[in-house]
């Protein structure tokens, strides 16, 4: 077996790789559902009737959706100039924890400000955080060649222990009942409503205009050229003058405070306070969701609907036909294996011989 | 300090770092496998996840524990199948393939055990593996057939990339893939087998944890051990000996960790001990990463006639 790259990839067959992908696995996930001993067609009726079906199913998708896109971006940025940033769980929790940190700390020590001042400083804690988080990893890479997928997945245990930690310690809700949960933020600073007895906040609107953000920097800045440059081949980029130091760590800047501050607008838009379960794994999934969207910002946007669809939707079928809901997972897993396969399909011709 | 000499004078703290190293140890050497030959396998982490499970539903199910472990066996050589066709056969990143494998591998698990055991909470046990009473070695004997198996293992892989025309191939094809070429070696096919053959042990490391270790598989079980192990193999420079002296280096603290906890005088959050382990992989990562020597075409695709 052997690849030969095509001349040229026409542009409806990158877009039609993915959804390929997905009905393909879609059809491979069948033979789980009839292990399960549930009927297939009704299965899956009720998965996309609980992701998409509804007023409601739609609110809560898009509400599943918004950290989502935000560690799905974070995993973007990195992932094209080919710094595998695993650790987008950890820089989650370390913007929540800040957001927290700034936003409902200070309430009876006589540190007031005004929310129109505090919101900013909590969303630029949220962001510094996560970026320091994934700052050490990329130098470490670059100046000591260390890999960074071992580092950043390595750290998000420690950051999850430390998040722990401080639920039980200093952080903690003295009037939480002894669970472990932080204290909550001031009810000024948390977002508001997108639509009203639904759960959708306005970090939508913050997801979707960092997601064109992010398109606008590949697409028109001279940082996004450089990015490119050193994803493609960092040695030619060397050559080329690009400065490859300060590009990774500049993407590993915007790449972390993407995902601190996913960890922010959840607790703004969602929990109002930080625990260990605040986070089912988005960033691993972002992952996921980076490579489903081709590593594409805007793309982003839509694998993010689309696997929150998922998510939410397998919820409400297993509770109807008794699916485990793991078969969401197993889903948007074999999609991203079946979506690689598809988009080397377009850049590739397997002979076999 | 009398604390820190009591618990390392005591027999079962060292028979608890032996049982701690040993899925290291399968793991370690799994990868070690793999990249030798110039693959990457970040799938190890859900290899271990769908080995732990379906070497303990076998047993489960009636079959014997050597059965069991031969499921794990089996279930690691078919993810990693599937890695080798990603990776070598279509040369796709071997970072992606690896996670998305991790991904996959533990989403079946846990839908498998979700659909096996439906209305469970509490999670059904067998009888693991017995300790090896007869065998006349302290701490060992404490231990059960797999870990011996691990130990046996090291100098085995040693003996076979060093001593032997297959170790050869593989560890060439890990180096200089064109060199192999063009001395008859087919690189498509040493890789794949040397990951079918590394994925097979990381499904092994999986099945210890639920066979040997525990009774019963749960959420969560493997709990990073399989990032850990590809923290160690570069610690152990690519070297099976090294890689069971790093193994054991990390159980080690691991053991010491739970132990300092246990004592009662802990000043610290028990969260802190419980971070040793990860700190101490990274800190390994950072000091040998100056002389790490990785096999030269490490995560590098081949595609004949390209260079």
């Amino acid at each position: 077996m052997r690849l030969e790259r095509r001349h040229e990839s026409s542009r409806t067959a990158l877009v039609l790789a993915p959804i390929g992908a997905i009905v393909f696995t879609m059809a491979i996930s069948a033979l789980l559902v009839l292990w399960a001993g549930a009927p297939v067609g009704r299965t899956y009726a009720l998965l996309l009737q609980g992701g998409f079906g509804s007023v409601f199913a739609w609110s809560e998708t898009l509400t599943r959706a918004i950290p989502l896109i935000l560690t799905g971006l974070a995993a973007t940025v990195a992932f094209k100039a080919r710094l595998f940033n695993i650790g987008a769980e950890g820089q989650l929790f370390a913007g929540a924890l800040a957001a927290v940190a700034v936003g409902g700390m200070h309430g009876g020590t006589g540190f007031e400000l005004s929310p129109w001042l505090l919101f900013p400083l909590m969303m630029l804690a949220a962001a510094v955080a996560g970026a320091l988080l994934l700052l050490g990893p990329a130098l470490m890479k670059n100046k000591l060649g260390v890999d960074e997928v071992v580092t950043t997945l390595l750290i998000n245990f420690i950051v999850l222990l430390g998040v722990s930690a401080l639920l039980d310690g200093p952080m903690k809700d003295p009037s939480a009942m002894g669970w472990p949960q932080s204290v909550s933020l001031q009810s000024d600073l948390e977002l508001g409503k997108l639509v009203a007895q639904t759960r959708v906040h306005t970090g939508l609107l913050w997801a979707v205009s960092l997601a064109v953000m992010v398109w606008a920097i590949f697409k028109y800045t001279v940082l996004g050229f450089d990015i490119r440059a050193v994803g493609a081949n960092a040695r030619a980029a060397v050559f080329a003058g690009v400065p490859v130091t300060r590009t990774v760590v500049m993407v590993a800047l915007l790449s972390g405070a993407l995902a601190g501050l996913a960890g922010a607008i959840e607790v703004a838009g969602r929990t109002s306070y930080v625990t260990l379960d605040m986070s089912p794994g988005y960033g691993y999934t972002g992952i996921a969701i980076a490579m489903l969207a081709g590593l594409h910002p805007l793309g982003v946007i839509a694998a993010g609907v689309f696997v929150a669809g998922v998510l939410v939707g397998a919820d409400t079928m297993s509770r109807a036909v008794g699916v485990p809901t793991y078969i969401a997972d197993v889903i948007v897993a074999a999609s991203l294996v079946a979506v690689l396969v598809a988009t080397l399909l377009t850049q590739y011709r397997v002979r076999m011989k | 300090m009398t604390d820190l000499l009591d618990i390392l004078a005591n027999p079962s703290f060292w028979v608890a770092v032996l049982r701690i190293a040993t899925p290291l140890i399968l793991g370690t050497l799994g990868v070690l496998l793999c990249e030798r030959a110039g693959v990457l396998n970040l799938g190890i982490e859900g290899i271990m996840v769908a080995g732990a499970f379906t070497g303990w539903l076998a047993v489960f199910a009636g079959a014997p524990l050597w059965a069991g472990v031969g499921v794990a066996a089996l279930t690691g050589m078919a993810f990693g199948l599937l890695h080798a066709f990603l990776t070598v056969g279509l040369a796709l990143s071997q970072h992606v393939s690896g996670l998305g494998i991790t991904l996959l591998a533990t989403a079946l698990s846990y839908f498998g055990y979700r659909v096996s055991f439906p209305k469970v909470n509490t999670p059904p046990t067998i009888a693991p593996f017995a300790p090896m009473e007869w065998l006349p070695v302290p701490i060992l004997n404490a231990q059960t057939a797999l870990t011996l198996l691990a130990l046996l293992l090291v100098p085995a892989i040693a003996w076979v990339l060093y001593r032997t025309p297959l170790g050869l191939a593989v560890r060439m094809v890990g180096e200089n893939p064109q060199a192999a070429e063009s001395q008859g070696v087919s690189v498509a096919a040493t890789r794949t087998g040397a990951i079918v053959a590394g994925s097979a042990l990381m499904g092994v490391a999986g099945s210890f944890l639920t066979l040997s270790a525990f009774n019963a598989f749960f959420f969560n079980m493997v709990n990073g051990r399989g990032w850990i192990c590809v923290a160690l193999v570069v610690f152990a420079s690519w070297r099976p000996g090294k890689a069971l002296l790093g193994a054991l280096l990390f159980a080690f603290f691991d053991a010491l960790q739970l132990r300092l906890q246990q004592s009662g005088d802990a000043v610290l959050p028990y969260q802190i001990y419980l971070m040793l382990p990860y700190l101490l992989s990274i800190l390994a990562l950072v000091l040998v990463a100056r002389k790490a020597s990785y096999p030269q075409a490490l995560m590098k695709p081949y595609r004949k006639g390209e260079r």
